[in-house]
C-alpha cells in the first residue's frame, strides 16, 4: 500500500480470541517488531473487525508517570497512559494510537481493547496461566507470586500453555472458551494460538502438599473479580463484567489448589 | 442510631447477585467489592426503601436467625452504617422512593 506523499503504508492483522485487529503504521521498523512479537497471531488474508492507525511519537511527549485511564467520551473510548495515548470508536471500528515505539505499550493497547470488547460479549481477560490438556482447558488463577508462571513451567509435554499471564475467557455457543493469547509474563513466551472449553478453574496457593479444594460461589466470584483485568471508568462495563463472572462461576467449577512447586501438581490436573 | 424511622434502600451504583446464602455486591463506581453473610444477605433482601429497618430486624433476622433483637439492632448499625460510608445502601428517616 502506498500514501500520497510516497511512504509505504503496512498493515499487520493480530487475530486474538478470535477478534482479527489490524495495526497499520508506515514504520518498517515497528512492522518488523509486531510480526516477531505476534508471530502466532498474524492472520493474513482476513478483513479486522478493528483497525488502528498507529503513530509513533518521540519518547517523554508525555508524562511517563501517569497511570493507566480508560473512559468512554462523545462516542469515543479513550486510553491513555504515561507512554500512550488511543482513541477509537465502537460504531466505526477505527482508532489512532499514539505511542512510542515499544513492544510493552502496543501490549498494553491490546489487552485494554480486548477487555472493553470481551466485557460486552460475557467475556474477560483473567490473571492466569491457562493450559489445554487432553481437549480441556484449565485456567491458573492468582496475583503476582500466587504461582502462575511455576504452574506453566512444571507442565508436562502432553499439556499445551495459552499464557502463563492473561488468559483469554470467551462465551461461545453454550460454553466458556479459554484462547491462546501472546501476552507473556515472566515466561516470556507466547502462549499457543489454540482453544479449547474451559473445564475448571483452580485458585492457586503455594503449599507444603498438593490439596483440591472446593471454593463456595460466592467467594468464587469475589477472588475472580479480583483477578479479571479491566481498566474502564464506566458504570455499564463494570456491572457487565460482574453478571459475566457471576454466569461463568454457575457454570464452570472454581476450585483452591493448594500445591508444592513440583511436577507432581499435574498428577492432580486434567 | 437505627430507629424505627430508619429506612434502607439499594444505591444504583451497585451490582448485586446472591450466591446460596452471601450476597456479592460491586461499586460500579470504584469496583470496590462486599461480601454479605446470611444475616446481611437477609437485611440486603429487605431494603426496599419501605420497610423500616426495625421491622426487617424483628420479622426477618431475630425470625431466621437464634439472636436477640438488642443484638441484631446493634450488628445491624455496625453493618448498615459500613454499606451507607462506602454509598452501597441509602439510608434515611423517610421511606425512599425508588430512583
Amino acid at each position: 500500500m502506498k500514501l500520497q506523499d510516497g511512504v509505504e503504508d503496512h498493515e499487520v492483522v493480530i487475530e486474538i480470541g478470535g477478534i482479527p485487529i489490524a495495526l497499520q503504521t508506515t514504520d518498517s521498523g515497528f512492522v518488523s517488531l509486531l510480526k516477531g512479537r505476534y508471530r502466532d497471531y498474524i492472520k493474513a488474508e482476513t478483513n479486522p473487525d478493528f483497525t488502528f492507525r498507529v503513530e509513533l511519537i518521540a519518547p517523554d511527549t508525555f508524562n511517563p508517570e501517569d497511570d493507566v485511564e480508560v473512559w468512554f467520551e462523545n462516542g469515543e473510548w479513550r486510553l491513555e497512559r504515561g507512554d500512550f495515548r488511543v482513541t477509537w470508536s465502537q460504531e466505526s471500528r477505527e482508532g489512532l494510537i499514539r505511542q512510542t515505539a515499544n513492544p510493552y505499550s502496543i501490549d498494553s493497547v491490546l489487552r485494554i481493547t480486548h477487555t472493553l470488547l470481551l466485557a460486552r460479549a460475557g467475556g474477560f481477560l483473567l490473571h492466569a496461566s491457562s493450559a489445554v490438556r487432553n481437549g480441556n482447558a484449565y485456567l491458573f488463577c492468582g496475583l503476582s507470586e500466587a504461582g502462575k508462571t511455576t504452574i506453566a513451567r512444571l507442565a508436562p509435554s502432553d499439556v499445551a500453555l495459552l499464557t502463563d499471564e492473561a488468559s483469554y475467557v470467551r462465551r461461545v455457543s453454550d460454553q466458556y472458551v479459554a484462547y491462546g493469547t501472546p501476552f507473556a509474563g515472566e515466561l516470556g513466551e507466547p502462549g499457543k494460538n489454540i482453544s479449547a472449553p474451559i473445564a475448571a478453574v483452580y485458585l492457586l496457593k503455594k503449599a507444603p502438599e498438593n490439596r483440591i479444594e472446593s471454593v463456595e460461589p460466592a467467594e468464587a466470584v469475589r477472588r475472580l473479580l479480583r483477578n479479571i483485568l479491566f481498566f474502564a471508568h464506566d458504570a455499564e462495563l463494570v456491572r457487565l463484567v460482574f453478571e459475566s463472572a457471576c454466569a461463568f462461576v454457575s457454570e464452570v467449577p472454581v476450585y483452591q489448589l493448594s500445591f508444592f512447586p513440583d511436577e507432581r501438581v499435574w498428577e492432580l490436573i486434567g | 442510631m437505627l430507629t424505627s424511622k430508619t429506612y434502607l434502600a439499594k444505591s444504583n451504583d451497585i451490582a448485586a447477585r446472591t450466591l446460596g446464602d452471601e450476597t456479592i455486591i460491586m461499586s460500579t463506581i470504584d469496583s470496590t467489592i462486599f461480601m454479605l453473610n446470611p444475616t446481611g444477605t437477609v437485611i440486603w433482601d429487605a431494603a426496599d426503601g419501605n420497610t423500616p429497618l426495625s421491622r426487617i430486624i424483628e420479622e426477618k433476622v431475630c425470625a431466621e436467625f437464634d439472636v436477640r433483637v438488642e443484638q441484631a439492632a446493634e450488628d445491624a448499625q455496625q453493618f448498615v452504617d459500613e454499606l451507607a460510608a462506602h454509598g452501597i445502601l441509602v439510608v434515611s428517616e423517610e421511606p425512599i422512593s425508588p430512583q
